[in-house]
């Protein structure tokens, strides 16, 4: 594990002022021969994996635009992303965690406000206006049918509902 | 009539209101919540091949600056770096490099191109970086000689704010007080990471005033 | 010279467009009709110059004729023909250059089309949309003026945004978003004239209709394809990142959504007056404010362009707009009222009503979400993010709602809902749908939200094939057609509902595709040596060669993966980086292998320069493909639908109007009636 993440994270070093300096084709191996080395399985442990997706979806890539640190391709985000499954492989849980990085960056690297304070507003207005909403919407759909009730007793002939 | 008038003017002017403070808010600067806060320490090697600790340098003013030779802000303040340096090398001062996401070997070609005797470390895995909540670069970091975060600058390090704060740190040994909450903001809007800065002409920082 | 004939003709339009409006409202205000015959001129002479300004830019671009501003920001030599061309909205400038040449091309076909019609209405909307083009040409002739000339000459520019130039899809995504947008300008102007005029009666809803489906139309593709974009070129693996420009295009959707269905009600039973003009009126606005965020800096976006006074123009525009259509509103506020008459609760009208609310909370989450981080700052000076996690949280419970809402409206008969009938169309659906529900657990589904909205998705699609089925089961009994006969005439009967029926099932696909595309994704990352191979999930994936290449705008590094499932190979997929001059980091363009079940999506993230080794995330994507399925039969639903509000229908149909208001009932009585 830790030796494919060096390699990463080297192979990360490389690529960024390779940038600067257009790629040399020729150093590069223009076609290289696949060998039949044997299969290796993907390190994949299921659970350490999604918790670590988990978290690192909500935070917010710090050299990015709008991206979470899972969602981004920088190598900042893959390192804070490997720092992540460190620590929680170290046994630290999740909140442990969040808090260090709100502690280093400040409230503004949680993608989700936090519910407290005023940031209540922007959980419940949405709700409350849901809920105002359907309560008009019932009212309204109720004065309609006692409209209903009272134009078919007035007018006991003329069933069309186009007749306003 | 009023109400006619009222219940548009009521909606609208919130609106406006908000999207025009936020048009005067700058996006790009995030207050860090470090200043105030004893610096972290930490222990990497070093470009030229030693190993250094930030506790090593307890007692100096210490200039941390993120920087990578990718970016092009850099230059800039580079410039600002040398000069100050050289005007400050007989007190407790102390520049302080971290690379920031480059190899060792392009980042010594730079320094070895562009000048500058201080040491950088090197941080293979963003660790000091993200302990200090780097964003990008160039950010840099005024520690006292107590060891606190006194201010942290977003964007290429400008002349003036160089010379203010290292005057400030130089002559206060308790950093505790020194932040930037006590009345001051960074001269201007800091520039983006990535953009280029405009040209600001490198003073030799004799003018700079706030010296007590 | 390019400069003189583009300054020329941006000028004209703005002149033009000021004189066309005031002659327009001079017109509405005198009553008299050769004022609105020379406004509608001005509106084609707009368009004319428009044209005008637009091929001198295209010019500009493709002769590389640097001494226009525009090209000199966004142009290079190197770069190749088509993204030369499509430069042309990849920056500010030249992007409301494009925004006005759209408003002037959609004014001028309303006033063509309309030339002999609603007379009482057009001269209003030919004012309002000279007005709103007045506003563009403004910007174009002074903030973001993109024919400014460029001294000294420069010999190359820096070529457009890397990110633009990587896929062809970028010519294709803006223009059909743009379409859109911009397209909602009409609709607001026939509100605006229907308040001016005092007709707020069924004639604007009437003439309005598909000049609301035709930009709904190019909204929904162009958000669906903005969604694929996303996925097929940043290398993340995912289609929609709740990015504050992404929800600025959602929003007017979302109202331009509730005002297809909610004109309806106004059609049917005359009322919801003031809320239809409302969101008219609500749908350009939030157009505005879109075109605000990506062009203040307002807040930080991957797709916003740069500052300038375009921010404090566009402000004040959108004041402007609020301003005279609400008062306005208030103004008209009395003749705006009206009441139906219900029988049960259990109505159509009631689950329109129910959609409307859900579709305006939903606008309202999404734009509270995205305007949060600047009120939040405003009122504690703190600086917070909200981002993709409190979007899905909050619009997960909305999108079921609607789902649930999308199956049983069309299913409730308007104005009343027996029992008998109910009964009849629901126990089936429901049946199948827990029956589903069942199956999908017993096969091992267990993630529950996800297997709650399969089981809606269910029900609502068994509702709405009952739609289909119940009257072709009567047609056929009735009158002893075959299947594809009875189908044929009872979906041609009416185009617009069953259109928008089959729209209602794209946005099932697209919200089973999404769904579990969400919930069942699996990623991992491998480093491999040349010849070594990795298995994940149910494939194998060697990496066969790493190579660097050039092509003329972009230097490129390639590795060719061989992928199959166990030992044998069955394709090679080639992720790469690319590098542009202008950019500091290397922009990705993952492969992606689509299937049915689910896609292989494998992105280059890094590499040892000397060749050995290579970086890549693989993605395994359950089912993503029928989200772009899904968003195509939207789209196809949509052009069903508004193919019976053409000049066909509206030239032989229009007479027969009055009649053809009426059958709906018998259609819909025969179906209740027909056991």
């Amino acid at each position: 594990m830790s030796l494919t993440r060096r390699h990463v994270a080297f192979a990360l070093l490389t690529w960024l002022p390779a940038a600067a300096v257009p790629v040399p084709a020729a150093a590069l191996p223009q076609e290289a021969k696949p060998g039949d080395a044997p299969v290796v399985e993907a390190e994949h442990d299921p659970e350490l994996e999604a918790q670590v997706r988990e978290l690192a979806s909500r935070l917010r890539c710090p050299t990015c635009r709008a991206l979470s640190v899972q969602d981004s391709p920088s190598g900042m985000a893959q390192e804070m992303k490997d720092l992540i499954r460190e620590q929680l492989k170290a046994g630290k849980t999740p909140e442990e965690i969040t808090a260090y990085f709100v502690d280093r960056y400040g409230e503004w690297i949680l993608l989700k406000p936090t519910a407290q304070g005023f940031n209540w507003t922007v959980w419940l207005l949405p709700v409350l206006l849901l809920a105002g909403g359907l309560f008009f919407v019932l009212m309204t759909a109720r004065r309609w049918v006692e409209e209903g009730r009272a134009r078919a007793t007035a007018l006991t002939e003329d069933g069309d509902e186009g007749g306003v | 009539m009023f109400k006619k008038i009222l219940i548009p003017a009521a909606v609208t002017l919130p609106v406006v209101a908000l999207l025009y403070y936020g048009m005067q808010r700058d996006v790009r600067t995030i207050e860090s919540p470090l200043p105030g806060r004893m610096a972290f320490d930490f222990t990497a090697p070093t470009l030229a091949g030693d190993t250094l600790s930030l506790s090593d340098l307890e007692g100096q003013v210490v200039v941390l600056n993120f920087w990578a030779s990718w970016c092009i802000a850099c230059i800039d303040e580079h410039r600002v770096f040398i000069e100050a340096d050289r005007y400050y090398a007989d007190q407790d001062f102390q520049m302080l490099g971290v690379v920031y996401q480059d190899s060792p070997e392009n980042a010594r070609r730079w320094m070895r191109q562009r000048g500058g005797e201080w040491p950088s470390v090197i941080d293979p895995n963003s660790r000091i970086a993200i302990d200090y909540g780097v964003y990008g670069v160039p950010e840099t970091y005024f520690i006292s000689k107590d060891g606190y975060i006194a201010y942290k600058h977003i964007g290429p390090v400008t002349p003036q704010v160089m010379v203010k704060w290292v005057d400030r740190l130089l002559a206060e040994d308790r950093g505790a007080e020194l932040t930037a909450t006590d009345g001051d903001v960074p001269e201007g809007r800091s520039q983006g990471h990535v953009r280029q800065a405009p040209d600001v002409p490198v003073t030799t920082p004799e003018s700079g005033g706030g010296r007590p | 010279m390019t400069s003189t004939i583009g300054y020329i003709s941006v000028g004209g339009a703005l002149l033009l467009s000021l004189a066309g409006a005031t002659l327009a409202f001079v017109g509405v205000r005198t009553g008299n009709p050769g004022m609105a015959r020379l406004a509608r001129r001005a509106t084609y002479g707009v368009f004319g110059l428009a044209t005008l300004a637009i091929g001198t830019m295209v010019y500009a671009l493709v002769a590389h004729d640097f001494s226009v501003s525009y090209v000199a920001q966004v142009g290079s030599r190197s770069t190749p023909l088509f993204y030369t061309v499509i430069s042309l909205w990849s920056s500010l400038d030249g992007s409301i250059l494009f925004w006005g040449w759209i408003v002037a091309g959609y004014s001028a076909a309303v006033v063509y089309v309309y030339r002999n019609r609603h007379r009482g209405l057009m001269p209003a909307v030919t004012g309002t949309l000279l007005a709103v083009n007045a506003f563009f040409w403004l910007l174009l002739a002074w903030p973001a003026n993109p024919f400014t000339p460029v001294w000294p000459v420069p010999a190359d520019g820096p070529g457009p945004n890397p990110l633009l130039q990587n896929h062809p899809f970028m010519g294709l995504h803006p223009p059909l978003l743009y379409l859109g947008y911009v397209g909602m300008a009409v609709p607001f102007a026939f509100g605006i004239a229907a308040l001016v005029t005092g007709k707020v009666g069924g004639d604007w809803i009437r003439a309005v209709r598909r000049w609301v489906m035709a930009p709904w139309i190019f909204l929904t593709a162009g958000i669906v394809a903005g969604a694929w974009w996303s996925y097929e070129v940043l290398g993340w693996g995912g289609y929609w990142a709740w990015d504050p420009v992404e929800n600025a295009s959602f929003l007017p959707w979302l109202t331009a959504t509730a005002f297809l269905h909610s004109i309806m009600v106004q059609e049917r039973r005359q009322t919801l007056k003031t809320w239809n003009i409302l969101l008219v009126i609500a749908t350009f606005v939030l157009t505005l404010f879109g075109t605000f965020l990506t062009r203040s800096g307002i807040l930080e976006s991957v797709h916003a362009f740069s500052e300038g006074l375009i921010g404090p123009f566009f402000l004040g525009f959108i004041a402007l707009v609020m301003i005279v259509s609400l008062a306005l509103v208030v103004w008209r506020s009395d003749e705006l009222r009206s009441e139906p008459a219900l029988d049960s609760i259990a109505s159509r009208e009631t689950a329109f009503l129910l959609n409307n609310l859900l579709f305006v909370a939903f606008t309202f989450t999404v734009l509270l979400g995205t305007m949060y981080p600047i009120l939040a700052e405003a009122a504690r000076g703190v600086k917070v993010s909200v981002g993709a996690p409190y979007f899905n949280q909050m619009s997960v419970p909305i999108a079921l709602l609607l789902i649930f809402l999308l199956g049983v409206g069309p299913a409730l008969p308007w104005r009343r809902g027996s029992p008998e009938l109910l009964r009849k169309k629901f126990l089936w659906p429901t049946a199948v749908a827990l029956l589903a529900g069942v199956i999908l657990f017993a096969l091992g589904a267990r993630h529950l939200l996800t297997l709650f909205t399969l089981t809606l998705a269910v029900l609502a699609t068994g509702l709405i094939v009952g739609e289909f089925w119940l009257p072709v089961k009567a047609r056929r009994q009735n009158h002893g057609e075959g299947l594809g006969a009875a189908l044929a005439t009872v979906v041609n009967k009416n185009r617009r509902r069953h259109g928008g029926y089959v729209v209602h099932l794209g946005v099932i696909v697209m919200a089973v595709g999404i769904a579990l595309s969400s919930t069942y994704r699996a990623e991992t990352e491998a480093t491999l040596r040349p010849g070594q191979a990795v298995a994940f999930e149910d494939y194998t994936v060697r990496l066969d060669s790493l190579y660097a290449g050039r092509e003329p705008h972009r230097d490129f590094v390639e590795a060719a993966f061989s992928v199959g499932s166990g030992g044998s190979y069955s394709g090679v997929l080639r992720p790469r980086l690319n590098y542009y001059p202008m950019s500091t980091q290397p922009i990705g363009t993952p492969a992606v292998r689509t299937r049915p079940r689910e896609d292989l999506y494998l992105s280059l993230m890094a590499y040892a320069q000397n060749g050995s080794t290579a970086t890549v995330n693989i993605i395994v994507n359950p089912m993503v493909v029928w989200i772009w399925v899904g968003g195509g039969i939207c789209v196809f639903g949509a052009l069903f639908a508004i193919s019976s509000m053409g000049f066909v229908a509206e030239r032989f149909g229009g007479r027969k109007k009055k009649t053809a208001r009426e059958t709906p009932k018998p259609v819909e009585a025969g179906v209740g009636g027909a056991d």
